[in-house]
This record gives C-alpha cells, sequence and structure tokens, in this order.
C-alpha cells in the first residue's frame, strides 16, 4: 500500500481537505462551502460552542493535521470564543495550505461562500501534489467502536474484531477500543492484561470514574434498543464490548487526542475529568469515532447488531454486521457480515482474517460502504480532560 | 465455545448459567435444556438467553463466564432471562417504557 507523506512522518491513507466551523452561527456557510465538492474529498467539521474550551480546540488541532488530512479551511463567524488564530498557526506549522474566512469581515454569507468555494478549488490543486510514499500495516492506527448493539454484538462481530485487532498488533499496528461507560463490569479482568503494574490501576480508576459519571447522570450507556436485542445489563453489554479488544497486552491509556507511541493495544479513555459537568460523555457513537481519529485512526472498525448506517469525516469506517438478519435488511450499509458465524458459515478466526484483509483494502484506497454512500458525520461538544498519569503510556 | 444440546441454544463459556438464543424461536417452540424439554411462551429473537438451569432469586448470572448482573427472582430452566428477572449489580437498565419516569426525575 501507498500512503500520503505529511511533514510529520506520518502517512494518510486519504487525502481529504476539511472545512471547519468554529461557532454554530458558522455551520450553515461552512456547509455550503463543501456542498459542490463534497464528492472530491471535502468533508465538514465544527464545534458548535460559543465558549472556549480546551478539549475542542486540541480535538480540531488533532483532526486538521491528521495524516488523512491535506488542507484545512476555518470559518469563522467572528465573535465566537474558538481562538482562531493559535489553530490556523497550528495547521500551517505543518506545511498543510490552511486558511480562516471571517464572515464579518469578508461580507457575510453569500461572499464567504464563495471566496470558500474558490480556496477549496485551490486547495484541492495543491492536496493532489502531495507525495505517496509507501506505507505498512505497521504504520496504520486502527480504532474500534461499537453502536446500535445488540446479544449478538458480543457474540459475533466484537469478538471477531478482537481476531484482527490480534491480528493488527503482530504486525506492528497500533490499535485502541474505546467507550469506558462500556466497560463496567469488566475492570478487573482488563487490569489482568495490563503490560505493566501500575498501569492495571489506572486501566480499573478509569471505569470506575466513567461508573460515577454516568452514576450521577442517572443513565448507564445503554439505549432501549439494547434490551429489545436481548441485553439485560450494563455488565452484559459491557462484555461483549470487551472482546473487541482482542488478547494483545493492554499497553497504555489515551485520552482523545493522544496518539499511541508505538505498536501495541490501547484503551481511549473518553470520560471528561473532574467534576461531573458536561452531560453525557458522548452523545452518540458518532463523537467517539471523532475521538479515535483525533487519536490519529486512519480507520475505524465499527460493529453493529442492530444496524448502524454511519461513516465518518476524515477516516474511513468500515461497518461490521453481528446478526445476520439485520445484515439482510441492511446489507447495502454492511461491509463485513459476521452473523454467518451464528448460522455455521463461517468461524470467528475466519472472519477477523478477513476483517484484517479489509483493513489493508480500504487502507489502499478502496471505498467502505459509508463511504461509497457519502456518509462524512461528525459531531463534537464540550468536555474537560487532565493530562495522562505517568503510568498511562509505555516508557 | 461449546454448543449445547440444542443447536439453538449456545453456551458461551462452560461456567455459564445462561444460554444464548441463536435462531429466532418462535412462541410454542420446544427447547431442550438439559435433561429438560421446555416450551417457549413468548418469542424469543436471536440474543435473547435462557436460563441454563434453574437459577434462584440473588444469584449472580453467568454469561462469558463473568457475572453480567442478579437474578431478581428464581427464574426456572428455560425460562426468557432478562430485565424481568435479571438486574445489574452496578447500574439500572433503561427501557423504552421507563423514559416517562426518568424525563419525571431529571427534567422536572
Amino acid at each position: 500500500m501507498t500512503g500520503y507523506l505529511r511533514s510529520d512522518g506520518r502517512k494518510g491513507i486519504r487525502n481529504v481537505t476539511v472545512v471547519v466551523y468554529l461557532v454554530e452561527c458558522a455551520h450553515h456557510v461552512a456547509r455550503e462551502v463543501v456542498f459542490p465538492s463534497r464528492e472530491q474529498g471535502v468533508h465538514l467539521l465544527g464545534f458548535p460552542g460559543c465558549y472556549p474550551n480546551a478539549y475542542a480546540h486540541r480535538m480540531l488541532k488533532q483532526l486538521c493535521t491528521h495524516p488523512n488530512v491535506g488542507a484545512a479551511l476555518l470559518v469563522s463567524l467572528g465573535c465566537e470564543g474558538f481562538n482562531r488564530q493559535t489553530l490556523l498557526e497550528e495547521i500551517r506549522a505543518t506545511g498543510r495550505p490552511a486558511d480562516v474566512l471571517v464572515i464579518q469581515e469578508t461580507g457575510g454569507t453569500r461572499k464567504t461562500i464563495e471566496e470558500g468555494r474558490t480556496w477549496i478549488a485551490q486547495a484541492l490543486e495543491k492536496t493532489a501534489q502531495v507525495p505517496r510514499v509507501s506505507m505498512e500495516v505497521g504504520d496504520l492506527v486502527v480504532g474500534t467502536v461499537c453502536g446500535g448493539s445488540d446479544a449478538t454484538s458480543g457474540i459475533t462481530a466484537n469478538p471477531a474484531v478482537g481476531r484482527a485487532f490480534d491480528l493488527l498488533v503482530q504486525n506492528g499496528a497500533r490499535v485502541v477500543f474505546e467507550e469506558t461507560g462500556e466497560l463496567i463490569g469488566c475492570e478487573q479482568i482488563m487490569a489482568s492484561r495490563a503490560a505493566r503494574p501500575g498501569l492495571a490501576s489506572e486501566l480499573v480508576a478509569c471505569v470506575e470514574k466513567a461508573g460515577r459519571y454516568y452514576s450521577t447522570l442517572g443513565h448507564g450507556s445503554f439505549a432501549p434498543g439494547n434490551a429489545e436485542g436481548g441485553l439485560t445489563t450494563i455488565e452484559e453489554k459491557s462484555m461483549g464490548a470487551y472482546s473487541k479488544s482482542g488478547n494483545s497486552p493492554i499497553s497504555g491509556i489515551l485520552k482523545p487526542g493522544d496518539v499511541p507511541p508505538s505498536a501495541g493495544l490501547y484503551l481511549l479513555d473518553v470520560v471528561p475529568d473532574g467534576e461531573v459537568r458536561w452531560g453525557f460523555p458522548n452523545i452518540s457513537d458518532i463523537q467517539e469515532i471523532g475521538e479515535l481519529i483525533a487519536c490519529g485512526s486512519h480507520v475505524t472498525l465499527f460493529t453493529t447488531g442492530r444496524g448502524s448506517v454511519v461513516g465518518s469525516a476524515i477516516s474511513p469506517v468500515i461497518k461490521i454486521c453481528a446478526n445476520p438478519e439485520t445484515y439482510r435488511r441492511l446489507n447495502e450499509d454492511m461491509d463485513i457480515n459476521a452473523g454467518r458465524i451464528l448460522e455455521g458459515a463461517a468461524t470467528l478466526d475466519e472472519v477477523g482474517r478477513e476483517i484484517y484483509d479489509r483493513v489493508v483494502q480500504v487502507a489502499e484506497g478502496e471505498k467502505t460502504a459509508s463511504e461509497a454512500m457519502g456518509h462524512a458525520e461528525f459531531s463534537l461538544v464540550y468536555k474537560s480532560f487532565e493530562p495522562l498519569g505517568p503510568a498511562c503510556l509505555p516508557g | 465455545m461449546t454448543v449445547s444440546p440444542d443447536p439453538r441454544l449456545l453456551r458461551l463459556h462452560p461456567a455459564d448459567n445462561v444460554l444464548t438464543v441463536i435462531a429466532t424461536l418462535e412462541a410454542g417452540a420446544r427447547i431442550r435444556v438439559g435433561e429438560a424439554e421446555v416450551v417457549v411462551s413468548t418469542r424469543l429473537p436471536i440474543g435473547h438467553k435462557v436460563a441454563g438451569r434453574a437459577i434462584r432469586a440473588g444469584e449472580k448470572i453467568v454469561k462469558y463466564g463473568a457475572p453480567i448482573g442478579s437474578a431478581s427472582c428464581d427464574i426456572a430452566a428455560g425460562e426468557h432471562a432478562h430485565t424481568h428477572n435479571v438486574q445489574s449489580d452496578y447500574l439500572p437498565t433503561f427501557l423504552r417504557e421507563d423514559q416517562t419516569r426518568f424525563f419525571a426525575q431529571h427534567h422536572s
């Protein structure tokens, strides 16, 4: 496979141009800038809040300088609290084409859309010149998320992703699992896989923090559809979700925006630190995917039993359907039918290998089902984090 | 993964006391659980669980070889094991019919 070489040495499997609104008031203008070129790899991102937030700034910085991104256009209303100048300088420091349009200075909606579309046309010519270099599985960061889970998720698709994760780690990749609110009940089992003694207690602390957070909010990471799909408790959902992590030792903990430093399996802690104040840690699967991408994920493996249809801005999403009945209804939206395992038509190892092979094909440029249908979802809201503890990353 | 004698029911771990339905069972279907033959009283879609043996109130429910909650009442072998007779040991499970109660508690 070949990748797009970026100035920090990282390699991308896509060459996306992002248009980023810096407050909800600039969303419409940014969306209109994207519209004519939405099928040429131009994606919309943004942050809706008017008040500045360090997490949101770091997220957008990491996303705009992600190896799959070639250029970034920021769209500001003008009066919002987001520090647009710093973000612009951070992106430009990587050598990527980057600019900011301030609607209040440019002269309003129509003029900003026109200027934005002209800028995009020029940016697409520049990003087409980015050199392609050879790339290996060991250059990849792969994330995983589950959404629209039912009780088949934890029997077929999730353990199959676990097998694929094991293969990826054996080949030098960095792989990331997440959603500590969906690991409630697995904390001791997970801690026993920590690569270092100090990490074990950090893993338990992460899950306990998630338990406290969700208890305060009065609602676990459990949707009504989960119960209708046969899942009875958060612990049961957790055990199923946990099986996505495979059998490698856990090398470290990340927070959103931390890029894993070396090959291995990492847990992404998505629950904010400090007092409970921003609402639910992740309001939807989309926000989790965005955080995995901010940690450098080139590809996200999304398992679903009930049947999610989403994709993502920046990095392709491979959808692995756990339930054979769901697959028959939603097969156009799915990349892999792991439900075959329940019907005796494939083994976990075979589907794990198929997922691994699909990651390589997608890294080589093949479109996923959601990419082909134009999915490029994105969501970012307020959070706050403290820096990682010393035991969290390999030394 | 060992398959229980009834091919429509999957025991994921030897220590499990619940079995997973892997082919939808219509009401009235007969399933074999251990020595017993049990008639299914309501439709059980793929992924739902039945008790693999008689389970007493308060006993841990074990799936994947790990506790996933506790029995909130006695459960007979072959009976549907779900939110009506199993509860979390961590956080209560949220059902569609709970939405009215949830909004009454959190949005008044």
